[in-house]
């Protein structure tokens, strides 16, 4: 294939609500090679690979195939023009019910073209002759939901040849897969890119990435700041190129005595998410979990609040057996939990910051017969309000119309006024401004200096060394190491998260 | 401006659609707007009432109970049975069905908090099941004073005066079930906005996860929320026993479409979009009005309800077109 075909972006930028997520992104992409695009969370390689998919528009900036300049407004733009996007979310994109063949050809039974009457048997016999193209023989007749995480993914995949796919974003299409399972797809999209079709290979572990790639990108804060063939770049070279002088961010952590032991958790699991985890928190101590999407972190905090149902494992506050049996018995155990799904769990958008922020407590609010009292509901709101800095036009405003930072504070102020004595936090400053990520921090430091114990789950390494006493590193679903503040690296948090409990080379 | 008028028709589209109703009405009849036509209408929409503040419950948990109306069925022949079979006295003839109501409840609750089938579902099923209770109870006939059983023998029990008292009776002039009806809609009002359980129940239907994550019990919100829509349509069904003076069949079946109906008229009121006690109890009287205004206009009560269907979407569109606007 000529180089003239290949596909360029260029000078791509996008903000939102007046952020900038990108700005002047060039990206290449030629038939047959494998470009694999890095970056930490939020570095905007999701933002540029959706522009590229049809899903977002971009501001500025152009996208060509060869000399022809294309105009994709929405992802059936995108696939007109053979370019095509694999979710990690494999199952929103199958029809459960549906067999593979099926599955396979579903635009062009959805197209209604040709004739009335479907020939099963010569799409089927179609669908198996695209599947033994990529060497897979799952069996046609299977219904998609009874097909592994692996398969799903290659069917997904034959569905791109179906299409007659040009250029196909594969988005961390390894993270769900055991290392046998991620062998065979790097088998497959060999097979892809002897086809000539490009692939955008996004991924965090380093180690494949070096394995399969062509070509190696690195974005971060919306640029690209590593470009290279995969051969003239070493892992090290990756890193500092994805984490840069991130420090810029201030985190105000006072020295606060540490007391005795507040949270004991041994060996909890639920499932294959969460394997037998066991840590200790203690008073006025923050201690961060860190691990990459997908490590377990949020199943872990839902367990140990009582979200989740846990297969084994003890859980003590204080001293004593803590009930975990609901969230509502967790938070009489002292343990309380600001979760990672702000809008749909942490607040009730559609009602208002003074109902938002009394629920947890209104029995104290409330008299014998279970009348509430106006004046002490209004005035804990406003003491909330004003101690947290949240910025609302009333405390009659709903939340929904708050800002993400101060909707944030709304999902943290409510466990203020609890008995609660371990706070967990997870990914509390996603999606974020600056300002209020600081104020955050500084809640979180005044909680840790009252006493309580704090439990900060992120995959943002930055915070959890600028903030945490002590660092626990995640990796599918067990803790794998633990070090104190002080004593580790980012690129030793990001290869332990990354490479698991192997020690570093 | 039209975003104004739009703001404005939506708070108060409904009841100044009542007063445009009601105006109409009184320019066409004379007798339309007299002292006791008006109690008339309010004594007409009492039993309705009552099964309507239960659904509103139901939906306030996110929810819906179809079984209303089967257990006003119920409840109506197990209150006429009890005093015309059994000659029960008074206090089991009123405690026996608010019981029933509760039973009902519960089995609705531990269908769909415990076995997780989803509400409309497993309520439709529960209609079914105590429809055919009722039916099955009674063999399908009416219940009336000294009825004649299959066999030739006559039942023992005519109805308690004082029993009737609480359908027909009146206190200063004013209907009794008039007064009940007041009294549960400013009780139930009272109780969802300010104790702390009708906030939990508010809060439930909000964001059940989220409810849940900040500490609520869901799930026994929801049961006792079933429990609640339950008694409310016992005691619509013992009104009807006590206003009729007999059992009749399948009393309830007209009721829970009217009830719903009335509920979600009630989504408009005040801009509310979402269920309200004071809002069903609007409904509730526009459904009143719509009727009486009717029949006294000779208008067929087969055709009243294509103009109830007719309100029902009027009421539906202000409202929903302002919510999907708010979210875009």
């Amino acid at each position: 294939m000529s180089v003239a075909l290949q596909l360029a972006m260029n000078d791509i930028s996008k903000s939102f609500a007046g952020v900038s997520a990108l700005g002047g992104v060039d990206f290449t992409l030629r038939p047959g090679e494998v470009h694999a695009l890095l970056g930490a969370n939020g570095a905007g390689k999701s933002t540029l690979m959706k522009i590229l998919s049809g899903a977002y528009a971009a501001d500025g900036g152009t996208i060509r195939i060869g000399a022809r300049e294309l105009s994709i407004a929405s992802p059936a733009d995108a696939k007109a023009e053979g370019i095509h996007c694999v979710y990690q979310e494999v199952d929103t994109s199958l029809v459960p019910h549906l067999t593979v063949a099926e599955n396979m050809m579903l635009d062009r039974i959805a197209a209604g073209k040709g004739s009335m009457w479907m020939n099963w048997s010569a799409i089927g016999r179609e669908a198996e002759a695209v599947l033994a193209r990529i060497g897979s023989r799952i069996p046609v007749t299977r219904r998609a939901d009874e097909l592994t995480l692996a398969e799903k993914q290659i069917v997904l995949i034959a569905r791109l040849l179906v299409q007659e796919a040009k250029f196909v974003i594969l988005d961390e299409p390894t993270a769900p897969l055991s290392l046998e399972e991620a062998d065979r797809l790097f088998g497959i999209m060999d097979e892809l890119k002897k086809q000539g079709i490009g692939i955008v290979f996004i991924s965090h572990r380093l180690p494949e990435v070096k394995q399969v790639s062509d070509r190696i990108t690195v974005m971060r804060d919306g640029k690209v700041v590593l470009s290279e063939p995969a051969g003239a770049v070493e892992p090290g070279d990756i890193v500092r190129a994805m984490l840069g002088r991130s420090f810029e961010e201030e985190y105000p952590k006072a020295a606060v005595p540490i007391g005795e032991t507040l949270l004991e958790v041994e060996d909890i699991a639920a499932g294959h998410r969460v394997r037998g985890v066991s840590l200790n928190v203690r008073r006025g101590e923050i201690v961060a979990v860190v691990g990459l999407v997908g490590a377990g972190k949020t199943e872990l905090s839902r367990l140990l609040f009582g979200a989740d149902p846990a297969d084994r494992g003890a859980v003590k506050v204080g001293g004593g057996t803590a009930n975990i049996a609901s969230p509502a018995d967790a938070l009489r155990s002292g343990i309380a939990l600001v979760p990672e799904e702000r809008r749909k769990e942490g607040i009730l958008v559609g009602s208002s910051v003074l109902h938002n922020l009394s629920l947890p407590i209104l029995k104290q609010l409330s008299g014998a017969l279970g009348f509430l009292s106006r004046l002490s509901e209004r005035r804990h709101a406003e003491g909330t309000i004003g101690r947290l800095g949240i910025r609302t036009a009333s405390t009659g405003q709903l939340v929904g119309y708050l800002s993400g930072g101060n909707q944030q504070k709304v999902a943290i102020g409510k466990w203020m006024s609890t008995d609660a004595e371990v706070f967990m936090f997870d990914e509390p400053t996603k999606g974020v401004d600056i300002g209020a990520k600081r104020d955050i921090f500084r809640i979180i430091g005044e909680l840790a200096a009252a006493g309580k114990g704090v439990l900060y789950l992120t995959c943002e390494f930055a915070e959890a060394l600028g903030l945490a006493d002590r660092i626990l590193v995640m990796c599918d679903g067990a803790i794998v190491k633990q070090f104190d503040r002080g004593g580790v690296t980012m690129e030793e948090l990001l290869y332990y998260a990354s490479a698991g409990k192997e020690d570093m080379a | 401006m039209n975003n104004r008028l739009l703001q404005f028709s939506y708070k108060y589209g409904a009841l100044i659609f009542i007063g445009l109703v009601i105006l109409f009405f009184s320019l066409r009849n004379e007798y339309f707007f007299t002292y006791s036509n008006l109690v008339d209408i309010l004594r007409s929409i009492s039993i309705l009432t009552f099964v309507a503040i239960g659904v509103t419950i139901s939906l306030t948990v996110d929810g819906f109970d179809l079984s209303v109306g089967s257990t006003v069925s119920l409840t109506t022949v197990a209150t006429a049975t009890m005093m015309i079979w059994y000659e029960l006295p008074l206090a089991v003839v009123l405690i026996v069905p608010l019981l029933i109501g509760a039973v009902v409840g519960l089995l609705n609750a531990f269908l769909i908090v415990k076995v997780r089938i989803p509400d409309l579902l497993a309520t439709l099923a529960v209609m079914y099941i105590v429809s055919g209770i009722h039916k099955t109870y009674t063999k399908g006939y009416s219940i009336y004073n000294n009825m004649q059983f299959q066999d030739g023998t006559k039942a023992p029990g005519v109805m308690n005066p004082d029993f009737l008292w609480i359908g027909q009776g009146k206190l200063l002039g004013v209907p009794f079930p008039v007064i009940l009806m007041v009294l549960a809609v400013i009780g139930a009002h009272v109780f969802m906005k300010y104790t702390r359980f009708g906030r939990r129940t508010t809060m439930t239907g909000g964001n059940e996860e989220a409810a849940r994550l900040s500490g609520v019990r869901v799930r026994r919100v929801r049961a006792w929320a079933y429990v609640a829509s339950g008694v409310f349509a016992a005691i619509g069904g013992i009104l009807y026993t006590a206003r009729v003076g007999s059992g009749q069949i399948d009393a309830g079946a007209p009721m829970l479409m009217d009830a719903v109906a009335a509920v979600f008229v009630g989504y408009s009121v005040f801009g509310a979009g979402r269920p309200n006690i004071i809002g069903t109890f609007v409904g509730a009287v526009l459904t009143g009005i719509l009727i009486n205004g009717l029949t006294m206009l000779h208008v067929q009560y087969y055709t009243t309800d294509i103009i109830k269907g007719a309100v029902l979407v009027l009421a539906l569109t202000v409202t929903f077109v302002h919510l999907s606007r708010r979210r875009a």
